[in-house]
């Protein structure tokens, strides 16, 4: 029996009539159309679909859409304020080459956004650990830290 | 649709969380941060007809003190417990292990309840509530009960719970003054599957000698495996570096009897059951004699 949910996606609200098993991750891509939130693994493992709910980076493709009832997701597409005017951290990945096919980047942006918030000069350690959930398979991640590591002072700057 | 399709629930009480466990007999999983749920219904290896999502129900999310130690509710996300000062405190081991649980992406949504439910034994937090001697609390709708968490575990995905019950709590007693803790584990990348990982509890008596000791693995058996011939050697004596590998070598040998997979043979894995004993009881045996009483 399908289900009706109003979920805020990247500051608008949707209302959707959704069978329980849909996930978040086809949600997101088939009843919205945002295709930025990428589906790799589809059980958990590759981090490519991490996005967050209520702030929080999660793995789209382990919640249920219905789940998100009420609650305000935020996707890759909600990141930059318009054209050209790229997200801080999307900035650090362009500028350092954080990415080769980028299929892994929207995942590693949404993990980013809220682990630089809280923690806004991370050591590369911290950077690794976070990563170890996105799964790149191009880059071997030294330029994905380098870029992590530009994002980061870029903020900072900014705010000081 | 990846997975097959379901009756959902979302009830914002636990008595009706309960009633409808009871009522389908069976048939429903519970659906917690559905971390490890949710990918086995994306491959349809688990096919549940229904699903009661426990995200709604307020009172299971806590982290509270009593007189005894740390009480935490079963819906307490992992982040919750790995971020909690009090955690810190009164469970420094669970503090210390938290990071060690997949990813922090995977924690944010994760529950400590789900989790130990879960029985994986790849999974960190059935060996540490052994370790820690922790008591699950489990419900269903007539009956209410504490179980010990060694006696919680009686195989590979399997629980001393029946159908109709829900772990809705678990106590970590505070540990007794002159206890040391350790926890280890060796994972390929950081947050995989460890292949193998020991949590280590020894308390010293007042002359330095080993009053008493737990050390239970990860990943070697069905479940939470406790090596319980390596506590016996260690207990009476002074904790020197030959006791305790003697300790880490029985341990290997003769309280596990691991299996391989295509990451690690069976040799491989007492191989690193020994290295990671020896790790964690040194760590253990090192914070008693820091907090001793002697």
């Amino acid at each position: 029996m399908d289900l009706t949910i109003t979920v805020k996606v990247n500051g608008r609200e949707y209302e959707r009539s959704v069978e329980p098993r849909l996930l978040l991750s086809d949600f997101l891509r088939h009843e919205i159309g945002l295709t930025g939130t990428h589906v790799g693994c589809e059980h958990g493992v590759c981090g490519a679909c991490t996005v967050l709910v209520d702030n929080e980076a999660v793995r789209s493709c382990l919640l249920f859409a219905v789940q998100t009832n009420g609650r305000e997701v935020s996707t890759v597409e909600g990141l930059d304020a318009g054209p050209q005017q790229l997200h801080l951290i999307q900035h650090g990945f362009w500028e350092a080459h954080g990415l080769q096919c980028g299929f892994c980047t929207p995942g590693i942006l949404m993990s980013l956004v809220p682990f630089l918030e809280q923690n806004p000069d991370p050591s590369e350690k911290e950077i690794r650990d976070l990563l170890s959930g996105n799964l790149c398979r191009c880059t071997g991640y030294q330029k994905i830290v380098e870029a992590v590591q530009l994002g980061a002072k870029l903020i900072q700057e900014k705010s000081s | 649709m990846k997975p097959a399709a379901f009756e959902y629930s979302a009830p914002s009480t636990l008595d009706e969380a309960l009633s409808l466990l009871g009522d389908y007999g069976g048939d429903a999983k519970l659906l917690a941060g559905g971390q490890s749920l949710v990918p086995t219904m994306n491959f349809r290896l688990a096919q549940p007809a229904a699903l009661i999502d426990l995200n709604g129900i307020d009172d299971l999310f806590f982290i509270r003190e009593d007189g005894s130690g740390l009480r935490c509710g079963a819906m307490t996300r992992q982040r919750s417990v790995e971020r909690s000062a009090l955690v810190q405190r009164v469970a420094p081991l669970l503090h210390e292990a938290m990071p060690h649980i997949a990813h922090s992406q995977i924690r944010n949504r994760g529950t400590i309840g789900g989790s130990l439910a879960h029985a994986d034994p790849a999974a960190e937090l059935p060996a540490l509530a052994v370790a820690l001697d922790a008591r699950m609390y489990v419900r269903s709708v007539t009956d209410a009960r504490w179980v010990a968490a060694r006696d919680f575990y009686v195989g590979l995905f399997t629980t001393a719970m029946l159908p109709e019950e829900m772990l809705v709590e678990v106590a970590f007693p505070t540990l007794p003054p002159g206890s040391g803790w350790g926890f280890d584990e060796v994972a390929r990348q950081h947050g995989n599957y460890a292949l193998c990982g020991a949590a280590a509890v020894v308390c010293l008596d007042s002359g330095g000698a080993v009053e008493n000791a737990r050390l239970v693995f990860l990943s070697v058996g069905e479940g939470p495996v406790e090596a319980k011939r390596a506590a016996e050697l260690l207990v009476g004596e002074r904790p020197t570096q030959t006791a305790i590998r003697a300790a880490a070598d029985t341990a290997a040998m003769h309280d596990i009897d691991p299996v391989g997979d295509i990451h690690a043979g069976p040799a491989f894995r007492r191989h690193l059951s020994r290295v990671i004993a020896e790790r964690v009881l040194s760590k253990a045996i090192k914070k008693a004699t820091e907090a001793g009483r002697h």
